[in-house]
């Protein structure tokens, strides 16, 4: 094999190639000082007492757990959390997830002018600049707006009186289609034969999807609820635009909650610090799904 | 009733009338579905009603057709100045993001790098992290380095927040073409970079536009980020600017309102129509999350 030595590298096992450093190399510039830098500086930022004014801005130190021991009695953060909790559960897991399904159901078994129609109608609503879902959303909800009419209403606002159900609404409506198009694109994938052969023994429609979709399903729910959840909690443009967290803070989640501190209250540790909680809040929920869809595979 | 005519009904039963169209359970289904599609339909038909009307309110009614509300907003400097805003800011963003995550990509799918599924999940990690995070330390830093109120290193930082799952979805269309090829011209003494160009861009162009169209919809829509980053009115992109209006009551007309909101949603439509020929297998995540 002396020969075989003069001939350059082993090609018969993978190795490491400079020339692929040297394509990673701008991608991980600009996420190392645009994504990674600011990720690790805000796990420092969140423990610090740093304003956005005065001699705070300069001056800043680490406060240790000062931070943590003043949410734990701000009421406001407390309040926060809920309705961080209450939008994500409601709209997102929930709302979006059955309306979805149910959604890709009904279009798989309607009419094609139907089907064409109302999925193309759905999906725009999705693909509209969320800026646009807020605005015809705020025009819906109006007192004297189409919602009011509909409902025989018409001095009510009901963007002050019910905000919450109006955002969330707003949210499930921006955003079904999401789960709608993984939901169709799930049920397309199915084995035909175990459906058929349940119809074939006679198993009524309602049955047919409890005992055999939805368990064959659950790998498409598990990621359904996943992403979901997880781009709804951050959810900040629809509901700010909306409502700036107003009235009071009746729809103050936890993004319009770190933007309010940091940005009109000047106080960028505190703010950092609640943006902390928002991301161990989606780590525990996409925990609980992955360990869901675990125990019973 | 003669023979003949009793034959003839016969016959009318043997036709088969397709069972979905006359089941109830058809009926209910279709039926559910124009209720529900109307939910949908109806807050955005108030916007196209209204950019037509010359007396628009908050509730939906047929306009009384006019052009005005289109010549009052293609006469105003700062809408005109919005649109400007947003093309910098999208088109930068689009440019940046999609070559860096064209480069990077490629190695991670074909080339053998250490730690590289460790990479891959950190990678699908990140694309999970709030913006608002992220807008803290990165307002710092812009203060600092004096990067404030600009289009161009705005566009940086949203370019960074759209690179993870840009890259990732890169990764999943090359990973989707046959390596064979470019076996074949490494063997044949072809080099890295031309292996890319005339092979590798080529094949998985419908992967580029889809990850490209996919980040500028993205920054078309992006408010936080121009919002925190940028102050000057020149700068304003259309969402923010939409926003402003939203809250000038009396400023701004609803009819202009409807109708600049209207124009700035068209090129978002335009082009997620021309990405979804491409994108129906885009949905098939079914087994991603294990």
């Amino acid at each position: 094999m002396a020969v075989a030595a003069g001939l350059g590298p082993r090609l018969d096992r993978e190795r490491f190639q400079w020339s692929s450093l040297a394509m990673l190399a701008p991608a991980l510039a600009l996420l190392g000082v645009l994504f990674i830098f600011p990720v690790l500086y805000s796990g420092y930022l969140g423990f610090t007492d740093l304003a956005l004014v005065g001699s705070r801005s300069r001056d800043y130190q680490f406060t240790g757990l000062d931070n943590v021991t003043r949410m734990l009695s701000d009421y406001v953060f407390i309040k926060s959390s809920w309705l961080t909790i209450i939008f994500v559960v409601g709209s997102a897991i929930v709302g979006q997830t059955v309306l979805g399904m149910a959604l890709a159901i009904l279009l798989r078994n309607a009419l094609v002018s139907v089907r064409a129609v109302i999925g193309s109608i759905v999906i725009v609503a999705w693909v509209l600049p969320e800026i646009t879902v807020a605005l015809v959303w705020y025009a819906f909800s109006q007192a004297g707006g189409t919602l009011s009419i509909l409902l025989g209403h018409t001095d009510t606002n009901f963007l002050v009186a019910v905000p919450m159900l109006i955002v969330s609404l707003a949210n499930l409506w921006r955003n079904v289609a999401f789960s709608m198009l993984v939901f169709s694109a799930g049920l397309r994938n199915l084995p035909t034969e175990v459906l058929e052969a349940a119809e074939v023994e006679g198993a009524s429609a309602w049955r047919r999807y409890r005992m055999v979709v939805l368990p064959l399903l659950k790998p498409t729910i598990v990621t359904n609820l996943l992403l979901v959840t997880i781009l709804n909690l951050s959810e900040f443009t629809l509901i700010y635009a909306m409502t700036q967290g107003g009235p009071g803070i009746e729809t103050m989640t936890l993004p319009l909650y770190v933007y309010q501190e940091a940005f009109v209250f000047h106080q960028l540790g505190y703010g950092t610090a609640i943006s902390l909680v928002l991301v161990l809040i989606g780590a525990l929920f996409s925990l609980l799904f992955v360990r869901a869809s675990r125990s019973q595979v | 009733m003669s023979a003949v005519e009793a034959r003839r009904a016969g016959a009318e039963k043997l036709i088969v009338v397709p069972y979905s169209r006359v089941s109830p359970a058809a009926v209910a289904t279709n039926m559910i579905l124009i209720l529900l599609g109307s939910f949908f339909l109806l807050p955005m038909l108030w916007m196209v009603f209204a950019s037509v009307d010359s007396n628009p309110d908050w509730a939906i009614k047929l306009p009384t057709p006019t052009l005005a509300n289109f010549t009052d907003v293609l006469g105003r400097a700062d809408a005109i100045s919005s649109f400007r805003s947003s093309l910098i800011l999208a088109g930068t963003t689009t440019v940046v993001t999609t070559v860096l995550a064209v480069l990077a990509a490629y190695p991670l799918s074909r080339m053998h790098i250490p730690f590289k599924r460790a990479f891959m999940l950190a990678i699908l990690f990140a694309s999970g992290l709030p913006v608002s995070m992220l807008i803290v330390p990165v307002y710092q830093m812009y203060v600092y380095f004096g990067w404030l109120d600009s289009l161009y290193t705005t566009a940086l930082f949203l370019a960074a927040s759209s690179l993870p799952f840009a890259i990732w979805l890169m990764k999943n269309f090359i990973d989707a073409v046959p390596a064979e090829l470019e076996q074949a011209a490494a063997i044949d003494g072809a080099s890295t970079a031309r292996i890319l160009r005339e092979l590798v861009l080529p094949l998985t162009l419908p992967g580029i536009a889809v990850t490209a169209i996919y980040t500028f919809i993205n920054a078309w829509g992006a408010f936080i980020i121009p919002f925190v980053l940028t102050y000057s009115p020149d700068n304003q992109p259309g969402p923010v600017e939409i926003y402003n209006f939203m809250g000038s009551h009396g400023l701004f007309k609803f009819g202009d309102l409807a109708v600049f909101s209207l124009l700035f949603s068209v090129p978002v439509i335009v082009l997620y129509l021309f990405m979804s020929r491409y994108f129906s297998g885009a949905f098939n995540f079914g087994g991603a999350v294990k």
